[in-house]
């Protein structure tokens, strides 16, 4: 999941506060000389049709163009063509492979691979996992997934591990690289479904490449970072001996960097599961399509029957990466050979005797169906728990209150507000805490988002925004809080944080979708529950390490534990609020869009529309502004120092 | 900078996968599922639409081949439009029920021959705009378009702002309601609930507290047994008066619904192909099993399995 740079605490200058209201004059001053022309020229309220750029028949065109030509444009025949093949021929080996090997032996070489890596609890856990996807009727949806996963997963870290070398060693290149990559990073996982699409048409191959574009780019950061990280001294010390470039890059700094390259696979494989699962919308088949399907008709049951298996393959994957991640500062052991040779034959003895029983497929008798006592249960909570429940009201009611008193006032008043305020206001935020430039590309992406033709729907999507990121923040530190003040509320906290960081995001709209119905209220909840195990982490982190001295200090002169927080923890890990804030804006914009499908609205069902409709032009208009919104919400929320920190 | 990185997993997987096949012509357009056929099981991909009645369809033909033929079946969500554009590529094989779709028919069936018509469903489709039967019986003149406006008002929700709210399903429907309201001066606002799911817990939900509503619907549909609803005529359908999507005011057409195969696979999908073809049953037969999945919650499978086995003369027939 997204990384979290936990910055040093540095105390506020007062400097800082001053330097924020020559800002903010100086851009009441622009303000000033500027929105009186633009009022005259155009009229308030919102944005100007005269400034909007109709693109719907360019696109339209363009994607015709690509319908018609699709099978005889040399472009297609001899490059995309190929591509597209290459995918399909890779996804259909891995997948054969998976079947040949039957249930046993997927399970067994999978139990077994956890084992060498990481001990046998994990393998233990492994196997259990696999074993409970095939209890649940899941094992071939299973294994679609996870041979497009390899597949993905292979492709994202050869191509991620080629741009972070580039990067790692040409400082111009890193220089490119860098805002690009860090900007990829927040984006919804949504947006990068229609370019593929338009070029490649609903299937397998798109729902590959729309993976990697996705689950590349911390891969390449990391490896970057890693090697720029590599110890001076060392590297002195092997030049020095008279390596050559190519040496000293394969003997010293990629062992070296051997930590970030690990923890990028381990990222890598978070992602690629997380886009596998939402390109289900693309065609991608699996799990996420059993999802997908089952939202389509509200069945709660089935959703859960193919949403715990992704659940439990994130789980493994993430702890099986990384324990590995974690063995390789220890030393390597002596013979380590051999028990890899162990696991393989193993793995392909119980392979064979699978085969040999006849035994390949998951045994249809061998099934749980908890489709049925989940939807009774649903049914039951829908009765009883959904409206006219006496005093708290039902959730259903609460949805409704949400709706009415948030959501509706939010919405209109953002759509009320003049356009140039709108702006005024995203540059003002950015400016104070940031830079002019990331004031400057904040306003521009708004603005772009007006002359895509789609201010309102975009505002829509952004009052659903706010009001998921200022509950995330109401909870997440008043969690954070309490976990940085008691070590048993921690301990206790934290297994549940780690399983709930490793979700995809898809799965969250399936317990909202069976407790508040279908609309903006349950895309919000969606929205927060993803977000809140980040604002929770970040928060503890920030608080426990304030200066044990300042808060003792303060102890000392008698603060109360109210004021010691308000006074001294607070303002010291503001750095590390900042950065809660930011994640959260970015991981809650996410999950509001991929509430689309679940009735919320705006931006995401656009997406959702020119999907289902083919028509591709609204879908590609509403990704675009999807875009423009993530990078508005990530510099309007992006502290100076995020972004002057080199190398780091 | 994102076309970079993808360029460059385009040439490392072009040029690795050129240096396999060599430099031959590579028609993405004839590329099946990477998951059919695996271990040599003969397989078919069925494309499955949101609606439940698709879903009977696709469930029955399922059962059949698998369970008459000894085929393996893979199911794909897609709706309509875009599985217009993976039947024509063979990424699926079949489109079991099909509400119209003019364009499409002329670029892939006349233009491009990669799809071919299936015949007959045996289901007329039709949709329209339906008041539930309760406030028709207490408003008789509700069912006139003219009317309508009178009565929004009463039709007025949180999501419709100051106009009445005129609910529409799924993204994914064929539907001109808004160039209909525009078109026909009307005080309403159309509200999609996003999927049909959705559309249906609302409307059933209005009929526990006996709410007026107007809703865009369709026939055959199973919730009529449960919401009796009486539709509301609009100016009368003729030949041709929705050629221009913006232009439209009048009602829609009854659709005999269409099956479509992939052309390859028409000619030598064998067996599976046949029955798809032959597979025809009447309105009665799909509401019986929509039903079934719909309200019962039963699994399609069980479904179709409990109609399969109650109406062996129907389905023997396709098999020949």
């Amino acid at each position: 999941m997204a990384t979290i740079t936990a910055t040093a605490p540095r105390t506020v200058p007062g400097v800082l506060k001053h330097r924020a209201a020559h800002k903010l004059l100086l851009l009441a001053v622009v303000a000033a000389v500027l929105v009186p022309l633009a009022d005259a020229r155009w009229a308030s309220g919102t944005w100007p049709d005269a400034l909007t750029v109709d693109l719907t028949d360019p696109l339209t065109r363009t994607s015709d163009w690509i319908i018609d030509n699709r099978d005889s444009h040399p472009l297609f025949l001899y490059f995309f063509g190929h591509i597209s093949n290459a995918v399909v021929l890779c996804v259909r080996a891995v997948y054969l492979l998976l079947l040949a090997a039957g249930w046993a032996g997927v399970t067994a070489a999978a139990s077994l691979i956890a084992w060498r890596v990481a001990g046998l609890r994990l393998a233990a856990g492994t196997g259990v996992a696999f074993l409970a996807c095939g209890f649940l009727g899941m094992w071939i949806p299973t294994m679609q997934t996870l041979a497009l996963m390899v597949v993905a997963v292979l492709a994202s870290v050869v191509v991620g591990a080629l741009l972070g070398l580039a990067a790692g060693l040409s400082d111009r290149m890193d220089r490119m690289l860098r805002p690009v990559l860090d900007t990829m990073q927040v984006l919804p996982a949504f947006a990068y479904l229609l370019p593929v699409v338009l070029v490649f048409g609903i299937g397998v191959p798109a729902a590959v490449l729309a993976t990697v574009v996705y689950a590349a780019p911390p891969m390449a950061r990391l490896t970057a970072l890693g090697l720029r990280g590599a110890d001076k001294e060392v590297l002195e010390a092997v030049e020095s001996l008279g390596a050559t470039a190519r040496q000293r890059l394969l003997t010293a700094r990629i062992p070296l960097a051997r930590k970030e390259l690990l923890l990028g696979l381990n990222q890598t494989i978070m992602m690629a599961l997380s886009m596998a699962v939402i390109a289900s919308v693309i065609g991608a088949g699996g799990l996420g399509d059993r999802v997908y399907q089952a939202l389509a008709s509200v069945d709660v049951g089935a959703a859960l029957a193919a949403g715990i298996p992704i659940v439990l393959l994130a789980v493994v994957l993430d702890r099986v990466t990384g324990a590995a991640g974690e063995a390789l500062g220890d030393e390597p052991q002596p013979n380590g050979r051999a028990p890899w040779v162990f696991a393989l034959v193993a793995a392909v003895a119980v392979a064979v005797a699978g085969r040999l029983v006849g035994r390949l497929d998951w045994p249809e008798t061998w099934a749980l169906n908890i489709a049925e006592p989940v939807n009774r249960a649903v049914d039951w909570m829908t009765d009883h728990l959904y409206s006219g429940v006496p005093v708290i009201g039902g959730t259903a009611d609460w949805a409704a209150h949400f709706t009415t008193w948030v959501l509706d006032p939010l919405r209109d008043g953002l759509q009320w507000l003049p356009w140039w305020s709108v702006l005024l206001i995203v540059a003002a935020l950015a400016w104070t805490i940031g830079t002019w430039r990331t004031a400057l590309t904040a306003v521009l992406a708004m603005a772009a988002i007006g002359v895509l033709g789609v201010w309102n729907p975009s505002l829509d999507t952004l009052s659903q925004v706010l009001a998921a990121v200022a509950v995330t923040l109401v909870l997440g530190f008043a969690t954070g809080i309490a976990a940085a003040r008691s070590d048993r509320f921690e301990r206790l906290l934290r297994p549940v944080l780690d399983v709930f960081q490793t979700m995809p995001q898809f799965v969250y709209l399936i317990p909202v979708v069976a407790l508040f119905g279908v609309g903006r209220a349950p895309a919000v909840a969606a929205a927060v529950v993803y977000a809140l195990p980040a604002v929770v982490r970040i928060t503890t982190q920030g608080l426990r390490q304030v200066d044990p001295a300042a808060l003792e200090s303060a102890r000392s002169l008698g603060a109360t534990p109210a004021q010691q927080l308000r006074q001294v923890q607070l303002p010291l890990a503001r750095r590390a609020l900042l950065l809660a804030v930011n994640q959260g804006v970015v991981l809650v914009l996410a999950v509001v869009i991929i509430g689309g499908l679940v009735g919320g609205g705006a931006l995401g069902y656009d997406v959702v529309f020119g999907l289902a409709q083919g028509d591709l032009a609204t879908g590609l208009v509403a990704g675009a502004a999807i875009v423009c919104l993530g990078l508005m919400l990530d510099r309007v929320t992006q502290p100076t120092e995020r972004r002057t920190k080199k190398g780091a | 900078m994102r076309i970079r990185i993808r360029t460059t997993a385009l040439v490392a997987g072009a040029s690795s996968l050129l240096l396999l096949t060599g430099c031959g012509a590579a028609d993405m357009t004839k590329q099946a599922s990477p998951f059919a056929n695996a271990q040599g099981a003969r397989t078919v991909t069925l494309s499955v639409q949101s609606w439940v009645g698709a879903q009977a369809n696709v469930a029955v033909a399922q059962y059949l081949l698998e369970k008459e033929l000894g085929y393996r079946v893979d199911t794909v969500q897609i709706d309509e439009v875009p599985a217009w554009d993976a039947l024509s590529q063979g990424r699926v094989d079949a489109l079991l029920e099909d509400w119209g779709h003019p364009e499409e028919e002329q670029r892939y069936v006349k233009d491009k021959k990669t799809i071919v018509n299936g015949g007959d469903l045996g289901v007329t489709g039709h949709i329209g705009w339906y008041v539930p039967t309760y406030f028709a019986k207490e408003h008789p003149d509700v069912t006139d378009w003219k009317n309508l406006n009178k009565y929004a008002e009463q039709m007025r929700t949180a999501e419709s702002g100051g106009k009445g709210q005129l609910m529409d399903g799924s993204p994914s429907y064929v539907t001109n309601d808004k160039a209909l309201v525009e078109n026909l001066d009307l005080d309403y606002q159309v509200v999609f609930a996003g999927s049909e799911a959705a559309q249906i817990t609302q409307i059933k939900q209005f009929a526990k507290e006996q709410k007026p509503f107007l809703t865009y619907w369709y026939e055959p549909q199973w919730l009529f047994k449960k919401v009796p609803m009486t539709e509301v005529k609009l100016p009368a359908y003729k030949e041709g008066c929705d050629a221009d999507p913006e232009k439209v005011a009048c009602a829609y057409p009854h659709t005999p619904l269409q099956k479509y195969l992939n052309a390859d696979f028409a000619k030598d999908g064998g067996e599976a192909a046949a029955l798809l073809k032959n597979f025809k049953w009447t309105t009665e037969d799909q509401n019986e099993v929509s039903l079934m999945i719909a309200e019962q919650k039963m699994a399609p499978e069980e479904a179709a399995k409990k109609w399969v086995d109650s109406h062996e003369s129907t389905w023997k027939a396709w098999l020949s």
